[in-house]
């Protein structure tokens, strides 16, 4: 069974069957990353390319570890800002790598929807590590792989997402992926942080924090993305933190065996109180070993490692078998 | 050379004649519209059995690039482009390098479309020196020169005072004000319409109230001055609705609508493609209805394109990085004539809205957009049942920006005639030498 796109652009033109194929795979990965050894050959050969023109160190590293994981060769490039800060095009810098033949370039980037634009333009797979405002996949495949671990399923959860999601690309994500695999996600966040028509989506709008808290299996915590506003959309941290930080008081409105998420960053005693965080509900450091499992299930189903691992008899194969 | 125009379907709002006739045209002029006419003394004919025979468009907003930009356009290829899609007179935005913000840049634009324009192109000077929005640019002798209204295009008046004051100057000689209505504040940033599109997009969006703000506060100050105000590309629902109110309080107002406002939504940003993006932003299909509603019960008095040139440099890059607008010379009248076959508008109003109406809006020296006895021979030539496929490559613009490539669409200019002389000769077949048939 092949995997029908030749790039991961989205959540949105990924369907149910599709994330749930990836989140299998993620599942057979996973070990991976638990043995001694911890390589597998599957995409010995295969050169990918990381091309963060936006700063980022938990993304850049899981996708560095997981091409590695798979024998890829990987290589990194950090751009701060936009690519014209250089004078170059984003499209002349995507052109040169893409002259170097590499098999996936991954791309992080300031503007939504510029792995679109360079997906159009060049022969490789585009892996989309987060685009703007507009989508994060693989974000959103390593929640869903989290939530699966922890809840067993997604169909019927209620999941609350809180924060600024009008800048938040991992909100559109999640709301796209948790509600095509079945779950009911809500988002609450101040009124100047709910983007117009994100019930369109598949989101519910929850105006009060108490009100998303109350009956969710999954609660969501967003950061407040201070680089990408404009305008100051709440008066301070302090008051943000007392309507819609999440702490001792009010985390027990959630259902009582809730799992607490936030994709990182944290900004401790802002959206988050410390003791939640640590506390036994987080399962935040899971998201980030699933994020090398999703990654690592993105490759390798992009990068064309079926033939190799049927060859080398890796972790691969047994991953199609499951499949 | 003089021609007579047999037989075409001769459309004209101004006299409401809607007839098959004879046009002659004779030293530039319209002489004779009538059945079984004869033909003057060395004159050609040309055969328009089928054909509709329209007075020249004429469109309030092209950008020409010249000077400045030439990379992008100039006044050569613009009014190329122009007479291909039919306009005989187009009206040339006040932002280019340097601004059109005194004498002159205006007699530099004015004497080269005469060495180099293949239609009749009248300036539209700046309200504010440099487009700064700080200081009143010189009206007076512009409009000696030649501009026929005034405006900051692409960047509104923000401060109210200035607005006001840029009303009352106007004013006394005869300008009208073209106000470019975005909020900055609301607008900020935004680089599609803000709606549900925007957000699954990801792309900051520009509230419709960003427009309509300031045409409800601009109404205020027409109200106060009594001064002649034209909205340039109206695109929002709540705009109209504002500038109805307005004509019936009588106010001196009129407005513009682009064809790619009233056939696209912001749906079709989510795309990504750059030849989308345009300021006003395409809208909501809500807005459009009220678009179409206003185009068809007198609100509105005039289709403008924004033609709106950009090359491959400001537009084959980011999404957020791109430059705003489109072309449109070479298809506002099939997109025009979509609504007519969609039955928005009635046939004579579209010709209305591409000729009298915009003809009665600005500061022209003469009549244009009608065809009696005695004006000037500006006409257009239209094969209403040509159905083809617009190409980007095909067009005469210098550049491509057109969110239409590939699109099928009804209605195809076959010959625009500017002061009697043949701007632009689809068939190739009238610019043979020697008598016939055309």
């Amino acid at each position: 069974m092949t995997f029908p796109h030749r790039h991961l652009l989205g959540i949105e033109q990924l369907s149910a069957p599709d994330l749930t194929r990836l989140l299998d795979l993620a599942d057979t990965f996973l070990e991976i990353s638990e043995r001694p050894i911890k390589k597998v050959p599957t995409l010995r050969g295969r050169t990918v390319i990381n091309l963060f023109m936006e700063n980022s160190t938990r993304t850049r590293t899981s996708f560095e570890i997981a091409a590695k994981r798979l024998s890829a060769d990987a290589v990194n490039i950090s751009g701060s800002g936009s690519s014209t800060s250089k004078g170059e095009t984003l499209l002349d810098t995507a052109r040169n790598l893409e002259a170097m033949r590499p098999d996936i370039v991954v791309l992080r980037h300031s503007a939504s929807g510029s792995p679109h634009f360079i997906a159009q333009r060049v022969g490789c797979a585009v892996v989309n590590a987060g685009d703007g405002a507009h989508e994060h996949p693989t974000q959103a495949l390593l929640d869903c792989a989290t939530i699966r671990k922890h809840k067993g399923r997604i169909d019927g959860l209620e999941v609350a997402i809180c924060g600024d999601i009008t800048h938040s690309r991992v909100a559109r994500s999640n709301i796209l992926a948790l509600s095509r695999l079945g779950a009911r996600v809500r988002v609450c966040g101040p009124g100047t942080m709910l983007p117009v028509g994100i019930e369109a989506m598949g989101a519910t709008v929850v105006r009060r924090l108490d009100d998303a808290l109350d009956g969710a299996d999954v609660v969501m915590m967003l950061r407040i993305q201070k680089e990408r506003q404009g305008a100051p959309l709440i008066p301070n941290t302090r008051e943000y933190a007392r309507t819609f930080g999440l702490g001792p008081r009010n985390v027990g409105l959630a259902k009582p065996d809730a799992i607490i998420m936030h994709p990182g960053p944290i900004n401790r005693g802002v959206e988050l109180d410390p003791a939640v965080a640590d506390g036994s509900r987080s399962v935040i450091l899971d998201q980030v070993t699933y994020g090398v499992a999703v990654r690592m299930a993105v490759l390798y189903l992009l990068g064309g490692g079926i033939e190799v691992s049927t060859s080398g008899g890796s972790a691969g194969s047994d991953a199609e078998k499951r499949s | 050379m003089n021609y007579v125009l047999r037989d075409g379907r001769i459309i004209d709002p101004t006299s409401k004649r809607d007839e098959e006739a004879d046009l002659v045209i004779e030293n530039g002029r319209v002489t004779r519209i009538g059945r079984g006419l004869r033909a003057p003394a060395a004159s050609r004919e040309i055969h328009c059995k089928g054909l509709l025979v329209t007075p020249g468009f004429v469109d309030l907003h092209t950008h020409l690039r010249e000077p400045g930009q030439e990379y992008k356009e100039d006044i050569a290829s613009g009014t190329r482009a122009a007479a291909a899609g039919g306009f005989s007179t187009v009206c040339c935005m006040a932002n280019t390098t340097p601004v059109n913000d005194c004498r002159a840049v205006t007699d530099l634009i004015v004497r080269r479309a005469r060495e180099v324009g293949a239609t009749r192109v009248f300036p539209v000077g700046a309200i504010t020196k440099g487009l700064g929005g700080a200081e009143l640019a010189e009206m007076a002798e512009m409009r000696e020169a030649g501009i026929v209204a005034v405006s900051d295009d692409g960047l509104p008046v923000m401060n109210a005072e200035l607005m006001r004051r840029a009303l009352e100057y106007a004013r006394t000689f005869g300008l009208p004000v073209v106000q470019h209505c975005e909020d900055k504040h609301l607008a900020a940033g935004g680089v599609m319409n803000e709606s549900a599109s925007s957000t699954r997009a990801g792309l900051k969006g520009q509230p419709s109230a960003a427009e309509s703000v300031m045409v409800a506060r601009d109404l205020e100050l027409v109200a106060l001055t009594g001064a002649r105000y034209h909205v340039a590309h109206v695109s929002a629902a709540a705009s109209v609705r504002l500038l109805r109110e307005a004509r019936k309080r009588g106010l001196p107002v009129t407005c513009e609508v682009t064809p790619h406002h009233l056939t696209l939504t912001d749906v079709v940003c989510c795309g990504y493609d750059t030849a989308t993006k345009v300021a006003p932003p395409l809208r909501t299909q809500a807005d459009i209805d009220a678009l179409k509603e206003a185009l068809a019960d007198g609100t509105i008095d005039a289709v403008a394109t924004d033609h709106a040139p950009h090359s491959l440099v400001e537009k084959d890059v980011e999404f957020d990085l791109a430059a705003f607008g489109m072309v449109g010379l070479e298809t506002a009248l099939p997109l025009l004539l979509g609504l007519v076959e969609d039955k928005v508008i009635t046939l004579e109003r579209a010709v209305y809205l591409l000729t009298a109406g915009p003809a009665q809006i600005f500061a022209f020296p003469e009549a244009f957009g009608t065809l009696i006895e005695g004006v000037v021979a500006d006409v257009t030539i239209i094969d209403p049942a040509a159905r083809w496929t617009v190409q980007r490559e095909a067009l005469l613009s210098k550049s491509k920006n057109t969110p239409f490539h590939g699109r099928a669409v009804l209605g195809r200019v076959k010959a625009t005639l500017v002061g009697g002389r043949i701007a632009y000769d689809g068939s190739g077949e009238l610019a043979q030498p020697g008598e016939g048939k055309g």
